[in-house]
């Protein structure tokens, strides 16, 4: 399906990582935001309000942030497309809402442009700080998927993905930005709505007496319907059956539960979305995402000039992990090296896939910077020396002012 | 518009149109009035000739909340304190949806209450039920913000020493344009109130005074389901129109029921639409600057 005229601005615009957040999720087809006003996310909903007349969205400010999610939660059933949009503090009052978004199968998108925590932090400085809470910040198990976008053409583009991924596998999309890129302007080249690829949400096309709300489809997904069509059906945040109806039993929560963790687990395939640079010949790889990747990009070129064999892995998805990528490369290369904007996140996740192949580097920046080329280059020079592997992770130190 | 046709076949249930009757028995205890307050809320909607087609329940947590799973229409079982927050986004994404919540006080009032006041000051189009049962029932008896001073609860074992919100007058000064309070005994004004909220514009709300007869009635020793309706019986006073003011409810005393706010305001989708033909019409730009 391609998109709809009316929400696409076609054209090249110097955009805000925000705004073009804003653009992304109306060239979706995103026609509900819920939101709770806090910097530095603010120009997403400031865009999208202004546009929404025109483009014939609805929107409203809600009194929290757990009611923003919730809201989305709601307008998503009646068909309309939604997504809220916070940053660290909101985002942990989201938390209740994602696992009652999951546990619903709703599709929703959640924009988390990240600022440096914990507890109140440093508010509206730069931070990848909450990688590891989308994943796991709710309670109880399941799957999420995750983007970290690096620039605004970024934002635009996988917020559109982010909005079909959710309508394709009914769940919970989280774009983790950060306020470098969110603040960031830069040129975004918006194409035309023919050009822009729309995933339709998966609707129930049966008889109407015989629709049951969680019956799923072979991949694990059950096909929807709205409210106000005359299916009159109930859905629970309990464990439920295929009615939609609470079953308190222990074999209901394999029956229920397990699928919402399998329908992105059995896929991850289709979902992972990479970008490699050089690895092929790699002895080094750095793994990055968001605004980190673009130092690291840069650390390529100028290793790569200096002799070293080094390549980037550039996650455009972090949920769910590339890990069968991670180990392949673990056989491959001599180290990893793995800079973030925090204490130690991804760089975890990395470890786990690496399993002990490959010495992993890790540079924080968790005193809210983004990585200097020139430590991620230095770091990415020691390890290309490295002789032999050691396990864990060597936290590397920094050595430029 | 639908017209669902009262049940004249003996063999069934005459709300079987509007309830799960898959899953009956329901989970309510005897002497439980949150069943009384569904049977008024099905025959209300009978009442108000609305199609069932074009309406949503959304429940929250506890016993009352588990009321949108029993009744026959789109139905959401949600979070803790938030069906108000989760209908709001179905009432502003489908204006044409008439959605109810039902939930019970401790729902709607603790941890919902910051949601139960918004969307009555931005006069949101819903009616909420508010089944008050003085205190938190399926996690066991527990004070809730309801609970009568003095009142034994598994959490105020010496009596309760927080005062209780007065629901309708948190109501009526939020901006709420209908609020009346029946008990479970009274369910023919209570289906009626219910019939009239129905048909209500704007953010309208019913609370149902239920005494939960498994924990409240019990350490409190106020005898079985036939002893409290006789209590409502002797002990309710029908005031109309009566100031919110006078409404608290003491251990054991006089309860006031009636109607007593009726009144007009645009609700939120009626001024939202307004700011928005408004805004097309090129009356109005982002934050009132000059020219397009």
């Amino acid at each position: 399906m391609k998109a709809d005229k009316s929400g696409v601005l076609t054209g090249s615009h110097i955009l805000s990582g925000n705004e073009a957040c804003a653009e992304g999720a109306l060239a979706a087809g995103c026609r509900f935001l819920g939101l709770y006003p806090i910097v530095p996310s603010l120009e997403v909903s400031k865009r999208f309000l202004q546009r929404a007349p025109e483009v014939g969205a609805t929107f409203i400010q809600m009194e929290d942030e757990v009611s923003a999610l919730a809201a989305v939660l709601g307008a998503s059933w009646t068909g309309k497309k939604s997504m809220t949009v916070t940053s660290g503090p909101g985002f942990s009052l989201m938390m209740e809402h994602l696992g009652l978004g999951v546990m619903l199968e709703t599709p929703c998108v959640i924009v988390e442009i990240q600022m440096v925590g914990p507890g109140l932090g440093l508010p509206t400085r730069p931070a990848q700080g909450d990688i590891m809470q989308s994943r796991w910040g709710s309670h109880g198990d399941y799957e999420i998927i995750a983007f970290a976008p690096s620039s605004a053409q970024e934002m635009f583009d996988f917020t559109i993905k982010a909005f079909n991924l959710s309508e394709r596998y009914r769940v919970p999309v989280a774009l983790m930005s950060d306020a470098y890129v969110a603040q960031l302007k830069e040129k975004v080249a918006i194409p035309s709505a023919d050009q822009i690829n729309i995933e339709p949400r998966r609707y129930y096309g049966g008889p109407r007496d015989s629709y049951l709300p969680f019956k799923r489809d072979e991949d694990f997904v059950p096909p929807m319907v709205d409210i106000g069509q005359g299916y009159r059906f109930h859905v629970t945040g309990l464990t439920h059956d295929d009615r939609g109806y609470p079953i308190m039993f222990e074999e209901c929560q394999e029956y229920n539960v397990h699928p919402l963790v399998r329908k992105i687990r059995d896929f991850t395939d289709k979902i992972i979305d990479i970008e490699e640079k050089n690895t092929n010949d790699a002895e080094v790889v750095i793994i990055s995402y968001g605004v980190s990747s673009r130092a690291s990009l840069k650390v390529v070129e100028q290793a790569r000039s200096k002799g070293h064999k080094v390549g980037s892995l550039k996650l455009n998805t972090v949920w769910p992990f590339p890990e069968k990528r991670v180990a392949e490369l673990a056989s491959q290369v001599k180290a990893f090296v793995v800079p973030e904007m925090n204490f130690g996140q991804v760089v975890q996740e990395v470890e786990r896939s690496a399993y002990g192949k490959a010495n992993i580097f890790f540079l924080t920046h968790g005193d809210n910077g983004v990585e200097y080329a020139g430590d991620i280059l230095a770091a990415v020079e020691e390890a290309s020396q490295m002789k032999e592997t050691k396990c864990g992770i060597t936290e590397w130190k920094k050595r430029s002012a | 518009m639908a017209t669902q046709k009262v049940n004249t076949n003996k063999d069934i249930h005459p709300m079987e149109n509007l309830l799960r009757m898959d899953r009956m028995p329901h989970i309510w205890c005897p002497t439980c009035g949150i069943g009384l307050a569904v049977t008024a809320f099905t025959a209300a909607l009978e009442k108000a000739n609305i199609d069932p087609n074009m309406v949503s329940i959304v429940s929250g947590i506890g016993c009352t909340g588990r009321v949108a799973g029993y009744v026959k229409v789109d139905s959401f079982h949600t979070t803790h304190g938030r069906p108000i927050a989760f209908a709001t986004g179905i009432k502003v994404a489908n204006p044409k949806m008439k959605v109810v919540v039902f939930s019970g006080d401790g729902d709607l009032i603790a941890i919902g209450g910051n949601h139960f006041i918004h969307a009555a000051r931005r006069n949101i189009d819903m009616l909420v039920v508010c089944v008050n049962n003085f205190i938190y029932a399926m996690t066991g008896g527990q004070v809730a913000p309801t609970t009568p001073l003095a009142a034994y609860a598994t959490t105020s074992p010496y009596g309760c020493v927080e005062p209780p919100f007065n629901i309708p007058y948190l109501a009526d000064s939020s901006g709420a344009v209908y609020v009346a309070r029946y008990t479970a005994l009274h369910i023919r004004r209570l289906t009626n109130a219910l019939t009239e909220a129905l048909n209500k514009k704007g953010f309208s709300v019913v609370e149902v005074i239920s005494p939960c007869g498994m924990y409240y009635s019990r350490i409190n020793r106020l005898g079985d389901g036939l002893e409290m309706m006789k209590f409502y019986h002797d002990n309710v006073e029908i005031k109309h129109g009566e100031d919110t003011k006078n409404l608290e409810i003491g251990f054991q005393s006089k309860i006031i029921c009636g109607k007593f706010v009726d009144r007009e305001r645009p609700s939120y989708m009626e001024r939202y639409n307004q700011w928005l033909s408004e805004v097309r019409a090129s009356a109005k730009n982002p934050e009132g600057k000059k020219g397009a």
